[in-house]
């Protein structure tokens, strides 16, 4: 055995994986610990990532890896409970630009084989509990009483990372802090997918959902085609499922329930349950990113986007990896591994997508705390919807008339007008 | 569906070694019950005036860590290979 790495990755994750696999590519010897049997087995999300950052290491990465659809259909429904209003985007292009459905159990392990094939070792089953320390500088980690000493190590365990505020690099979340989604996969044969979403081949469909489904708390349901089942959860807010009393197993099956979410999943059966925690605080509460001898990316460092309209976790989580692990390439040529050394990593972040577009949806997260999102406005597109396509005998008045009727009891139009203004600054 | 239905479908490699631990003396101060909420697995119920809590079905989102304000549950993460192992995701 090696007796000191070059880097040591926590995580075998795409931001651990990615990190992995640049860097033993380019010579180093590279340590992945995985706390889970195998990598994947702590993993679940909703169900897509976008793919430029995935083809940049892997080329052509759909032909080989276990991707389940790619996304060709995009739904966002407002939801009332018995009434429903979509936008329904739908290309026939096929092209990498696409949202890539993905079951995180099979795919985790794929990234995995990439990096192990690159020359890192992956050991599964190994749980990092802990850091050594040199002199005050990070220099290894420990799991249990073994200890595995490298010149860097780089957090990649995830959004409820321990190892990150145990670092000094973050502190401890509130429950205001993330949200959390919990899902389940229930499997239906193929055809009826396809049949049912109106898909083709690998073709899949991303259904997104806002309003009755979480009781107008913030947060939303979801629905993913995967081949041969469906991925159907729901994401809410922390603070909120605490404050109202509410659980979100409760949510998902009330969700389940709703008649279009039922007619969905009818016939199928559930075959596994799954909850995470997704860090929502989007650039207000950034951890400190390198510290002597560590860096965090990812999940752990709350690298996550979410706008309502854009999800990013896992493709901003690979170039996080990958400019980790650039950085780390850099220091081991100067043979320094020191904060000042490490901070090129917030550099490569700030140039690169990742930080810019946290800065561009800087406002997003408060402005998803606006309980009227889901509670408001789904009520009152769907009324006004009502009203314009069914007819209950009553005279029909102009569109603008009617949207005020759907408007009255509800909101103002100064309210709306307020709204409106802060979601053109903060989407 | 039952949350403890839903649970009997995943795969747990179960330890004996217990990874959540609670501090009952600091559960009287206790009004909110927090963690009875925020737990999506429901390891913790609420029984005769006080929280019940087992482990076995732990999904290991932390968020009942996250939201205890009273600082009564120590969390870490089972030992390697141990816990939930997700077959889909």
């Amino acid at each position: 055995m090696i007796n000191k790495f070059d880097a040591i990755v926590v995580g075998a994750g795409p931001a651990g994986c990615a990190a992995a696999y640049v860097m033993a590519k380019a010579g180093l010897q590279v340590l992945v610990l995985e706390r889970g049997k195998y990598p994947g087995a702590k993993n679940m999300w909703g169900g897509a990532f976008y793919g430029p950052v995935m083809e940049e290491l892997f080329p052509n990465f759909w032909n080989e890896a276990p991707v389940e659809r790619s996304v060709s259909r995009h739904v966002i429904s407002l939801l009332t409970e018995q009434e429903s209003l979509s936008v329904d985007f739908r290309s026939d292009r096929v092209d990498k630009n696409r949202g890539f459905i993905v079951l995180r159990a099979k795919f985790d392990q794929w990234m995995a084989k990439k990096a192990e094939r690159a020359g890192a070792i992956v050991a599964s089953g190994l749980e990092a509990d802990d850091l050594l320390y040199d002199q005050g500088v990070v220099s290894g980690v420990k799991v249990g009483a073994e200890t595995f000493p490298g010149n860097v190590v780089i957090l990649a365990d995830g959004a409820n990372s321990l190892l990150a505020s145990k670092a000094g690099l973050r502190k401890e979340y509130s429950p205001y802090d993330v949200k959390q989604g919990v899902k389940e996969v229930i499997k239906l044969p193929r055809e009826v997918i396809e049949e049912r979403f109106q898909l083709k081949g690998t073709e899949g469909s991303a259904l997104e959902f806002i309003g009755s489904c979480t009781r107008g708390l913030p947060g939303g349901g979801f629905v993913y085609t995967n081949r041969d089942s469906l991925s159907v959860g729901l994401v809410v807010q922390l603070a909120t499922v605490i404050e109202n009393r509410v659980k979100a197993s409760d949510l998902l099956e009330d969700f389940k329930k709703h008649p279009v979410i039922q007619g969905l999943i009818k016939g199928g059966e559930s075959v596994e349950y799954s909850a995470h925690l997704i860090p929502v605080t989007g650039l207000k509460v950034l951890p400190l990113l390198a510290k002597d001898g560590i860096l965090i990316t990812g999940d752990a460092a709350g690298l996550v986007l979410g706008t309502g309209l854009i999800l990013e976790g896992a493709n901003f989580a690979m170039a996080s990896g990958i400019a980790a692990a650039e950085t780390v390439i850099k220091a081991r040529e100067k043979g320094n591994y020191t904060q000042a050394t490490l901070g090129h990593y917030e550099e490569l972040l700030r140039k690169g997508f990742v930080l810019k577009e946290l800065q561009t949806f800087k406002k997003a997260p408060a402005f998803l705390e606006n309980k009227r999102i889901y509670t408001t406005y789904p009520e009152m597109a769907c009324d006004m919807a009502m009203k314009i396509f069914e007819n209950d005998g009553t005279l029909r008045k102009g569109t603008f008339k009617t949207l005020r009727d759907s408007m009255k009891g509800r909101i103002s139009m100064w309210q709306l007008f307020a709204d409106a203004l802060r979601a053109k600054e903060s989407l | 569906m039952k949350v403890e239905e839903k649970l009997a479908l995943n795969k747990f490699e179960i330890d004996r070694e217990v990874h959540i631990t609670i501090d009952e003396s600091k559960c009287q101060e206790c009004k909110l019950n927090q963690c009875v909420y925020a737990c999506p697995a429901d390891c913790y119920v609420f029984r005769d005036q006080h929280v019940t809590f087992s482990y076995e079905g732990c999904l290991e989102c932390g968020s009942c860590r996250i939201a205890c304000d009273q600082g009564a549950i120590r969390w870490v993460n089972p030992r390697g290979g141990f816990g939930i192992c997700y077959q889909y995701g």
